[in-house]
């Protein structure tokens, strides 16, 4: 695709909006409010000593056949989330809709019906697979367990392995300790697409490979997506390969969400400091315009005793009283209902000193 | 370059392609590693014998293991006709060491085959389940833990009386809690892993999880641990009957010729310490096989 | 890193670092595996050179070979000069007193090399008393100095810290202070960025320019991001295979690489600029050590390969003033 009909592409398919649709243009997935608290025990018998809050009223949406992209830094909840998203964790609060339908609700489908359209692409590591099976036998496992027959379940199985690129007459019977990591990273591909999801949430699916390994897992997922039909949720620590192959991005920081909106834009001109903080930490490729200030300092605050309001404050250069008292809620940046940031600063009426003022109608009509 | 279409894409994702090898599977490597390593080879060799000797005593024994003869008592190795000696009771020592080893080996091998089955199915379950279940059930275990095993097994085997079906009993019972641990720590570890995770993402039930992924796994772990304990079961089992709580005379058990021979200390030490001997020698060549196992099974990818 | 030698009446001071034909071997006899195969450079004080090059290529194996941090089973073969000590010729006493005080090595990841029972002030203090012989007191003052040149926030907390109480920047922060207290003038650094989030990253990235430039050292930094490259590097050598194929500084390695695994390397890496139609991966993987091609090491992959480049491996030619590549088809075009 060139890029005037990719870009194109891309806003067609990210017409729907962030979090409520119209009927027909229902998302595919859509999260209401997530929360997941993790106690830490410690003490006489267990009790618990406080809790870590990994994810926090996250909300979002993810339309049919696009990419949303899930950036943030270790500790903001993004590999908490997408565990929720298929019910690998069970949420403390909040509801996961597929299809419109709540997913272990009541009159919503069960969590087995979710994993029959939702699969997850794990990280490359050596306990991505088990190392006691075959590539094919990792492959055909959700099958068999299923109850499909086990000839069936290989063959199924050998097919998908070739349609990632792994040659089953070669690659079927080996151990993954006989493979390297791209060729790991295949096979976990495999096993995702083994029981014909619709849509793969991919967590660090390429974070530890090599780059020239990681082009070509990247390639590869961008091909299965557009001939399958996928709808991605993927999730990176690496602003680039987000950038590469989402259509819209989500920015998370300590278990909330920041940020949401198109990629272009929210690259070029983001809403909320974080996000800006992230996108000028990103190291040029131009050795001559170097980096001269670090865009954020310090580190990030404990997720067991998060900063009130605002959690970015602490190391926001924006930041005032207002912040602390009470938590930003998602707003339009700009005038674009699309993209939105959780920021003071762009909220209009939230007492900050850099919040838009309210326009009013024959202002907005006079082309300001 | 230029940008593709959805066709030419298809040319660039690369068919990875390598020379076939010959693959083995796990348990075959782990096979040919262990027949590479000697020490295991002539501990699993030495053991054979043994084993062999216990299974075909009635063939192999020289003379009647319980026959006795007063005027034949203690005497040395080398002698005519009995060529380790006789014992206190004038029976050939070479008989009942042979007899002697189908019980020892038989309270070696049993128990830990009960413990294992036992212990590794409670562990499984109760490190998958984790949570409250598994709370509850490694305390009970651990309440058992909490006692040495020779004072457990005397105290078992003085409640349930002797007798050899009661020491198998109580030895089962005396190796059921270490087992049922190491099942369980195994189990634990693996849960944890991705592909686990992966396993139950793709709708796979608990009971099919456990079979197809974890226990794959976790039976090296438990099988070196299993096979390490033989040795203590056989010197446990030895004292259970050297202390009378085990085997009653005048069955030939190694343990319960040390105790019968023990009187004779100073006037025939070498027929009184010959048992013992036939103990050392079968612990010491079930720990370094398990040992051998153990560096086998442990394949660095 | 200059082929030819001009007298010692055009050259101001010797460099600090010169490697001849260093090459690194695994194991003995007939199934040796050549990690490093034949590396020669020079490095002066003030600079930083990167050693880019994905897993295997032999990038970590080199660094560490220059201060012999290798398995026994590792044998070292070349000339490794050292503020004009000959690194070879050291015993075990010699490499020791060389390590932590001219030569320090800061590593990936800061928990495995960061003692877990000991505090960072008594681990930073009990290095400096090893090595200068100044007393517990002065040595834990000393150290105080060194964690806040390092920017660490509360140095003076930090002191008593242990390496899990802290993040995994901050840990990364305390090693480098570590590998710092002695003020050496080679600094190695093993991809210490590479586990850290992108803020942290740079982060540690500015403080180390800025160290460099404050304690006048050298850096080798050994990474496979080509961003982290041109954020920090003076020059740059791609290594492929256990040799160096291109050399040059960055600038001009990046603005135009010769050689086809260079060229690769930047085709396949996603950045700002890729975000629309597909990467061009290096088709294939890199070559088995105990399965080398017998001529060129890239050329299976190579989309320029000509029969020429099977016959032989191909040398390291300068083709332009500090510039080298190892690939003969360059002159061609």
């Amino acid at each position: 695709m060139n890029s005037a009909s990719a870009t194109t592409e891309r806003s067609a398919r990210s017409r729907a909006g962030p979090w409520n649709a119209g009927e027909e243009d229902r998302p595919v997935l859509s999260v209401h409010e997530l929360k997941k608290y993790f106690r830490l025990s410690g003490g006489l018998f267990g009790a618990a000593r406080g809790y870590v809050q990994a994810v926090d009223g996250v909300s979002f949406s993810v339309s049919k056949g696009e990419t949303l992209g899930v950036v943030g830094e270790s500790g903001c909840g993004k590999s908490t989330t997408a565990r929720l998203l298929i019910r690998l964790i069970k949420p403390d609060q909040g509801r996961i809709l597929l299809d419109g339908q709540d997913v272990d609700g009541p009159n919503g489908i069960s969590v087995r019906a979710l994993r029959h359209q939702v699969q997850m692409v794990f990280q490359d590591s050596y306990a991505s697979l088990n190392p006691r099976h075959t590539a094919a036998e990792e492959v055909s496992f959700g099958l068999s367990a299923q109850g499909v027959a086990r000839a069936e379940a290989r063959n199924r199985a050998k097919q998908v392995l070739d349609f990632v690129g792994l040659d089953p007459g070669v690659f079927a019977d080996r151990y993954p300790h006989e493979l390297s990591g791209g060729q790991r990273q295949r096979v976990n591909i495999a096993r995702a697409l083994a029981i014909n999801p619709r849509v793969l949430i991919l967590d660090e699916a390429v974070s530890s490979l090599d780059k020239s390994v990681e082009a070509q897992v990247l390639n590869l997922l961008i091909d299965i997506k557009n001939r399958l039909g996928l709808t991605y949720v993927f999730i990176s620590h690496d602003l680039n390969v987000v950038q590469f192959v989402s259509d819209r991005v989500l920015v998370m920081y300590l278990g909330k969400v920041v940020e949401i909106g198109p990629v272009e834009k929210v690259y070029r001109s983001a809403g909320h400091p974080y996000t800006r903080a992230l996108i000028a930490s990103r190291l040029s490729m131009n050795p001559r315009r170097r980096i001269a200030a670090p865009p954020v300092m310090g580190d990030l605050p404990s997720p067991i005793n998060p900063p009130s309001g605002c959690r970015f404050r602490t190391r926001c250069p924006i930041a005032e009283p207002v912040c602390a008292e009470n938590e930003p809620l998602l707003a339009a940046v700009g005038d674009d209902s699309l993209h939105v940031a959780a920021c003071h600063a762009m909220a209009p009426r939230s007492g900050h000193s850099l919040a838009p003022v309210p326009m009013s109608r024959t202002a907005s009509a006079s082309g300001a | 370059m230029s940008s593709s279409t959805a066709n030419s894409t298809q040319a660039q994702i690369e068919i990875v392609r390598r020379p076939a090898r010959i693959q083995l599977t796990y348990w075959q490597g782990v096979g040919r590693r262990l027949r590479r390593d000697p020490i295991p080879m002539v501990c699993g060799g030495i053991l054979v014998l043994i084993i062999a000797a216990a299974i075909f005593a009635p063939w192999i024994a020289p003379m009647d293991p319980y026959k006795t003869s007063l005027l034949q008592r203690l005497q040395p190795i080398g002698s005519p006709g009995h060529l380790l000696g006789t014992d206190e009771l004038g029976r050939d020592m070479l008989s009942r060491l042979i007899y002697g080893g189908r019980v020892s080996l038989l309270m070696g091998l049993l128990p830990i085959t009960i413990a294992t089955l036992v212990g590794s199915s409670v562990g499984i379950v109760a490190g998958f389940l984790g949570g409250k279940t598994n709370m509850v059930i490694m305390r009970i275990i651990d309440v058992f833990f909490a006692f040495p095993s020779v004072l457990l097994a005397v105290g078992l085997a003085g409640a349930l009386g002797a007798g050899p079906v009661n020491c198998l009993i109580c030895l089962a019972l005396v190796f059921t809690p270490p087992i049922t641990r190491v099942a369980e720590s195994a189990t634990t570890q693996i849960r944890n892993q991705d592909f686990v995770e992966a396993a139950r993402a793709t709708g796979a039930s608990a009971p099919s999880i456990i079979v197809g992924h974890v226990m794959t796994n976790v039976s090296s772990l438990i099988l070196t641990y299993a096979s390490s304990l033989i040795s203590v079961a056989i010197v446990l089992s030895s004292g259970l009957s050297f202390l009378g709580l085990g085997i009653a005379p005048p069955t030939a058990d190694w343990g319960l010729m040390l105790n019968t021979l023990r009187q004779s200390i100073f006037i025939a030490p070498v027929n009184a310490v010959l048992p013992g001997v036939m103990i050392l020698i079968t612990s010491v060549c079930f720990n370094l096989l398990s040992d051998g196992l153990r560096t086998a099974m442990d394949v660095k990818p | 890193m200059t082929a030819d030698r001009p007298g010692p009446a055009d050259r101001p001071a010797p460099p600090l670092l010169e490697v001849w034909e260093l090459s690194v071997r695994f194991g003995f006899g007939v199934s040796a595996l050549g990690a490093v195969n034949g590396v020669d450079f020079r490095l002066e004080l003030g600079e930083t050179l990167c050693l880019l090059g994905e897993s295997g290529s032999g990038k970590t194996v080199t660094m560490r070979a220059l201060i012999r941090l290798l398995p026994p089973t590792a044998q070292i073969t070349g000339r490794i000069v050292l503020d004009g000590i000959d690194v070879m010729a050291l015993d075990d006493d010699g490499i020791q007193a060389l390590r932590g005080t001219k030569v320090s090595m800061i590593f990936q990841d800061p928990l495995t090399a960061l003692d877990p029972v000991f505090t960072i002030g008594s681990q930073i203090a009990e290095t400096i008393v090893c090595h200068t012989g100044l007393s517990y007191s002065a040595a834990r003052a000393r150290a105080l100095e060194f964690l806040e040149m390092v920017q660490i926030p509360s140095a003076r907390r930090r002191l008593d810290a242990y390496p899990h109480e802290l993040s995994g920047g901050l840990r990364q922060l305390a090693m480098i202070a570590l590998a710092l207290s002695c003020r050496p003038k080679l600094l190695l650094a093993d991809e210490p960025t590479t586990a850290l989030d992108a803020t942290v990253q740079i982060q540690i990235l500015l403080l180390l320019r800025e160290l460099q430039r404050e304690l006048g050292m050298a850096t080798i930094f050994v990474t496979h991001d080509l961003s982290v490259a041109c954020e920090i590097a003076d020059r740059v050598a791609v290594m492929y295979a256990g040799r160096f194929v291109e050399t040059g500084t960055i600038a001009e390695v990046i603005d135009s690489p010769r050689h086809p695994h260079t060229i690769g390397l930047f085709g396949s890496t996603v950045h700002a600029g890729t975000h629309d139609g597909l990467l061009t991966p290096i088709p294939g993987a890199p070559p088995d050590p105990s399965d080398m091609p017998p001529g060129c090491a890239f050329a299976p992959r190579c989309p320029r390969v000509a029969p020429a480049c099977n016959e032989r491996i191909p040398e390291l030619t300068e083709f332009a003033p500090g510039r080298q590549a190892r690939c003969p088809r360059i002159t061609e075009s």
